[in-house]
């Protein structure tokens, strides 16, 4: 029987030939990444596992630091985290480290400067590592511990995952993008649906999808527990891969045969999706949220799962000529100085500004309730970034909900959870 | 091993519950200990301190969430020895190998209650509640993960690696 892709990759990145679903392999990794929250620990891990040796990083040009939560450094603790990213780099001679003013959200940064290749393994200490799977790479999130022995060996131990095939039909309904089709699906199988697992996206819906809708989905495949989402590289990956400088790539033929369950997703019945507090699976059509009249504090618009030009574009198209509710915040967060450049050329910055919201500089910021945006006891954001959990944007006592783009920017203008079509 | 439990049967108990973001500007275990659970239960180290509890019982999927190794460390450094949960999320699954805190599938949380004592055969692959006189067998962890088990975590791995490839040479 034919390997799944996960499979195969991973099988040309470790001794053992013969593979399948449920082995534990040590593999040869591509890349390797961490941040300001990961990294620190990682370095001390690393130094322990050298000391007494010779030994260097295992590969300069395949170390990736970005120093993005809680930058621009938000205080004294965290700037001295940053600092032990930044005399590393300097020491181990990382050419991939990113100071403030050049880097972005990870997970739109690495992308965007060509640093992912479909076939390549790829570790980060970072649960939103999956999201390369949207490039055609394995990649998967792993702790601090498991990037300080990859730094140093360029080594990592896998269980090799079984897949799950996800096969979305039908036609999008206006105002449905690849995040709703995400938490639509968690919705589905819950956030342990996937633990495990790789989450392989495929069907016409796919097909057709923007590589920003992709990079959505995959990023999320974390939250239903997986190893990493996946979608085969095709015309779309081909394009953007040149776009960010990369002709030559390896594939392999999309024969996947052995999944362990396949679903099917029918698109004509779903609506836009918000997921409720307190978690990404707690999903309702936005009809019925709509219908619940929930006011909001905060909108949030931007992270690894929705910071990209696409996103602000279709948050742009809605503010224009309006007004954020005077009783909300709105914090728009451009994934990377680059789609911050691009959103500042094609007007976006200043219709948002107009309209009454900020602009902040890259930064996972009030995501994880890191800054930039924290919630008090009893307050409530929309956002369009990946988790809901308790007290994940600030106060216990505070919720989050999550949606796509469009949402939130409506929202942001009504003052409570609303769908573009109410505009 | 053997030990007394302090139970919270919730599932999805994920990581922005075990050590808030808030709190990662720090790696010490000490300082993340202090805040460990906190948004889920205000009085954690004081019931835990009551029951004299090191083992944690909790509902599935137990870790879900970010990749943070803080969180097994700072449970780890609350004094918490042993994890007992239907299921773990991968990340914290494997962060919880990696730094040598022992961790344990086991679906039939019913059978441990706050307070119990436990003692667990990791060789056998049997948990007794002393209790109440009931034992339980459990299935042990793939031979490739009693390795890294064995010497107390990937660290001590990947240097006996580098040893074996350094004789080798």
């Amino acid at each position: 029987m034919d390997l799944t892709i996960s499979e195969k990759i991973i099988r040309d990145h470790c001794e053992q030939k013969d593979l399948s679903a449920g082995d534990f392999v040590l593999v040869k990794i591509d890349k390797c990444l961490g941040n300001d929250i990961t990294a620190p620990k990682a370095i001390e891990v690393f130094e322990e596992i050298v000391e007494g040796t010779e030994r260097s990083v295992f590969d300069p040009s395949k170390i990736i630091l970005t120093p993005d939560h809680f930058t621009p450094n938000k205080d004294i603790a965290s700037a001295i985290q940053c600092k032990i990213l930044k005399d590393f780099a300097r020491k181990y001679h990382i050419q991939h480290y990113y100071e403030v003013g050049k880097v972005g959200i990870e997970h739109c940064l690495l992308p965007e400067q060509g640093l992912i290749a479909p076939s390549e393994l790829i570790i980060g200490a970072d649960s939103h590592t999956c999201t390369y799977g949207a490039l055609g790479a394995f990649s998967t999130g792993v702790g601090s511990t498991d990037l300080g022995v990859a730094m140093a060996l360029g080594e990592c131990w896998l269980q090799v995952p079984e897949t799950l095939r996800f096969k979305y039909t039908g036609q999008l309904n206006k105002w449905v993008s690849g995040k709703d089709l995400i938490l639509y699906t968690i919705g589905k199988i819950g956030v342990d649906g996937a633990t495990y697992k790789v989450m392989e996206f495929t069907g016409e819906i796919i097909n057709n999808l923007s590589m920003a809708n992709r990079f959505t989905m995959c990023n999320m495949a974390i939250e239903a527990g997986a190893k990493t989402g996946f979608i085969f590289p095709d015309k779309i990956t081909e394009q953007y891969l040149k776009s960010v400088g990369i002709s030559k790539f390896k594939t392999y033929e999309n024969n996947n045969t052995k999944y362990h369950e396949s679903i099917e997703i029918d698109c004509n019945t779903i609506e836009p999706q918000i997921a409720l507090p307190h978690l990404p699976s707690n999903t309702k059509p936005i009809s019925e949220v709509q219908d619940m009249h929930i006011e909001i504090d905060q909108a949030v618009i931007g992270s690894c799962t929705n910071g990209r030009i696409e996103d602000l574009r279709i948050a742009a198209k809605i503010m224009k000529d309006n007004k954020i509710h005077p009783s909300v915040r709105c914090i728009i967060i451009p994934g990377t100085p680059t789609i911050q450049f691009d959103a500042l050329k094609e007007g976006l910055i200043e219709i948002f500004l107009k309209a009454g919201a900020i602009v902040s500089p890259p930064t996972c910021g009030p995501c994880l309730g890191g800054h930039m945006g924290i919630l008090a006891p009893g307050e409530r954001a929309i956002s369009t970034t990946n988790r809901n959990f308790m007290g994940r944007m600030g106060h216990k006592d505070s919720e989050v909900y999550l949606s796509n783009p469009a949402i939130a920017a409506t929202s942001a203008l009504k003052g409570f959870i609303a769908s573009p079509e109410s505009m | 091993m053997k030990g007394k439990v302090i139970k919270y049967p919730q599932e999805n108990i994920n990581t922005d519950l075990i050590i808030p973001a808030r709190y990662l500007v720090d790696i010490n275990p000490q300082f993340l200990a202090e805040h460990c659970m906190e948004d889920l239960d205000m009085e954690f180290h004081k019931n835990k301190n009551n029951l004299q509890a090191t083992i944690l019982v909790s509902g599935s999927n137990f870790g879900c969430g970010s990749s943070r190794e803080q969180a097994p460390i700072a449970l780890k450094a609350t004094g918490i020895e042993l994890i007992i949960a239907p299921s773990f999320a991968r990340i914290f699954f494997r962060n919880a190998i990696n730094i040598g805190l022992p961790i344990l599938q086991f679906s039939d949380i019913d059978a441990f209650n706050s307070g119990d004592l436990l003692d667990i055969d990791f060789g056998k692959g049997v948990i007794e509640n002393i209790t109440t006189s009931k034992s339980y067998s459990f299935s042990k962890f793939p031979a490739f993960l009693q390795k890294i088990i064995k010497v107390h975590g990937l660290i001590n791995f990947a240097r006996e690696q580098i040893a074996n490839s350094e004789e080798g040479s």
